[in-house]
């Protein structure tokens, strides 16, 4: 498992995907960040979390599309699947060579929280922030960051499981895209729905609404659970593929 | 080595591999051979694990490769048909990737500079396999199979898009490994096998048609014996005498000249020899021979007549594939005899020239 880990994660930088999701990542949640906080003089950060959510859904294709597909190409599955390796090990190591670096992208744009900090440092005078509340509410933040790397995850994991069902690159970026979209989106649209069984049904399935639980500081273990639950779904879903054609 | 039960594959309807089963012995070299869509590529990926088989058993050593994969695949070592590299590795890359995979115990760099120097590609380790030709490429593919020190290797199809420097290498490398390994490979080229192994299995629409020592197939299909025979004289007549040899079974005049002589292809029923008589018949009546040359059963023939056995309904086709397959044959025959005859005059000439000059 750990050989396959080091491999796709040295892929990401020999290949143009790894630096294309990083550069893109890094330089959105830059620009974003300093829209929704700094240019509308606001503290309040759930605004770019949202957007870094909705910005997800086009980015993490990036990370998973190559993933199987590029292997089923090349046949250099064969490869895999014939060495002493478990699938379960297989995919984990795909999977954990995205998150990998999907995590180390998120732990960067931490630095943009830095400049906040100092302003409100600068507004605050020598008053703690205890007295006055001005600045940015760290357990959001944390809250916020939480959320946004176990929908990282399971995004991911949902990625994964899309490129090891097609050939084709492309076919399981757009794949992907369109699954994590219907999976964003089903907040939104749960909203205009007048059924209440229904209503509350896609709001349970919602990232949004789930996220925005930990978005406002409240440790929502049901959310937390929810997204590592998805991850763990696709990833086993992502086994039973190679389980099946094994089989079938 | 190597054990399989009664092995079944079905892909949906279609019946890739019917019920076969074989052993192959430590220490055997074993050539699988069979046409195209045969079943070849699909037993190997059973017999790797890739696939897994609708009926029937793999044991690898003793260890049935559906409930152990892990500790029948470490025995393995597997070049599938394309040769499964990353492109964007180098060489030395990808065979630290392999040797980590496979959790190969041995000493990382004397192991990997040891396969390097067996398959010839220590010259080429620092480049991307994406530049390599086809032939390093296969080169790769089978260091790859080699990293940990597999007893059982498996080759499929290893000669494929290689030219024929190469695949005089990748044959006697296969001989060298076959010396301290059970190796199993397959091809369907004929000639292959016949300089490899020391055993066939020949598999036809996923059933084995034949398993024998590679000198006793050749024996064993060898049922007519036929001799390119070149005699003197009309060309009417030779045959009319030929004919009239007792246990001869089929006479042809090739479009061959050599003075007044013609080149006839004579064969005879099984189990006569007919040199001798045909010697002394031709002598008694005036026609001098003067040439006689055995011409043995190709691989070929062997191989479609095993194929035809087992295949009855198809036999008007193969038929007649095997009359255009002979008359390529004796095609080839004459241009080889053309290529000598021109080789000659040419050196004949130079000779003469070198005389005259001096």
């Amino acid at each position: 498992m750990f050989a396959i880990y080091k491999k796709e994660l040295r892929s990401y930088f020999t290949n143009p995907h790894g630096y294309v999701f990083a550069g893109i990542f890094l330089a959105l949640s830059a620009l974003v960040f300093s829209y929704t906080t700094l240019l509308m003089q606001s503290y309040d950060t759930t605004l770019y979390f949202t957007v870094m959510v909705f910005a997800l859904v086009v980015l993490v294709p990036l990370l998973t599309m190559r993933l199987f597909t590029e292997e089923k190409k090349l046949r250099t599955e064969q490869l895999l699947l014939t060495a002493p390796v478990t699938i379960t090990g297989m995919v984990l190591g795909k999977f954990l060579a995205a998150f990998t670096l999907f995590f180390s992208c998120t732990a960067l744009t931490c630095i943009n929280f830095i400049p906040l900090y100092l302003i409100a440092a600068a507004e605050r005078g020598n008053l703690p922030y205890d007295t006055t509340h001005i600045g940015p509410v760290t357990p959001q933040i944390i809250g916020c960051l939480i959320g946004v790397v176990l929908i990282g995850a399971a995004f991911i994991a949902i990625g994964t499981f899309v490129s090891s069902l097609t050939e084709n690159q492309l076919a399981a970026a757009i794949i992907t895209i369109a699954v994590l979209l219907a999976l964003v989106g089903i907040g939104l649209f749960a909203n205009v729905i007048d059924v209440y069984a229904i209503r509350m049904a896609l709001g349970w399935i919602s990232i949004l609404g789930r996220f925005s639980n930990l978005s406002s500081g409240i440790f929502d273990i049901a959310s937390i659970i929810y997204f590592v639950s998805l991850a763990f779904l696709f990833v086993f879903l992502t086994v039973r593929v190679y389980e099946k054609r094994r089989w079938s | 080595m190597i054990k399989i039960e009664r092995l079944t594959k079905n892909y949906g309807s279609n019946l890739a591999v019917d019920d076969i089963s074989f052993e192959v012995g430590a220490g055997e070299t074993v050539g699988f051979l069979g046409p195209n869509g045969a079943g070849k590529s699909t037993t190997m990926n059973i017999l790797t694990g890739y696939l897994s088989a609708s009926a029937g058993r793999v044991l690898i050593d003793g260890v049935d490769i559906l409930s152990d994969p892990i500790g029948a695949k470490k025995m393995i070592g597997y070049l599938p048909e394309q040769p499964p590299v990353y492109l964007d590795m180098t060489v030395d890359e990808y065979l630290n990737f392999n040797y980590e995979l496979k959790g190969c115990k041995l000493p990382r760099e004397e192991h990997l500079a040891e396969i390097c120097d067996v398959v010839k590609i220590s010259d080429v380790r620092r480049r991307l396999i994406k530049n390599l030709s086809k032939g390093y490429r296969q080169r790769v593919g089978v260091a790859q199979a080699l990293i940990g020190n597999p007893p059982v290797i498996i080759f499929d199809e290893p000669t494929v898009g290689l030219d024929p420097k190469q695949i005089i290498e990748i044959r006697s490398l296969i001989r060298s490994l076959g010396k301290n390994h059970t190796v199993l490979l397959s091809t369907h080229i004929l000639q292959e096998v016949a300089a490899v192994c020391d055993r066939i299995i020949i598999i036809n629409k996923g059933k084995i048609v034949a398993d024998a020592k590679t000198e006793n197939i050749t024996r064993a299909v060898d049922t007519s014996r036929r001799f390119n025979v070149k005699v003197c004289g009309n060309q009417k007549d030779v045959i009319d005498t030929i004919k009239s040899i007792a246990g001869v079974s089929y006479v042809e005049a090739l479009a061959q000249k050599d003075g007044d002589a013609y080149t006839y292809t004579v064969e005879s029923e099984p189990g006569v020899d007919i040199r001798k008589k045909l010697f002394f018949t031709l002598s008694d009546k005036g026609m001098a021979m003067i040439g006689l040359e055995a011409v043995g059963m190709s691989l070929e023939d062997i191989f479609i007549t095993v194929v035809d056995k087992n295949q009855g309904e198809s036999d008007k086709k193969t038929a007649k594939y095997e009359r255009q397959q002979r008359r390529g044959r004796r095609q080839r025959s004459i241009e080889n005899e053309i290529g000598d005859t021109l080789y000659r005059e040419a050196e004949q000439r130079r000779r003469e020239q070198s005389e005259s000059e001096e």
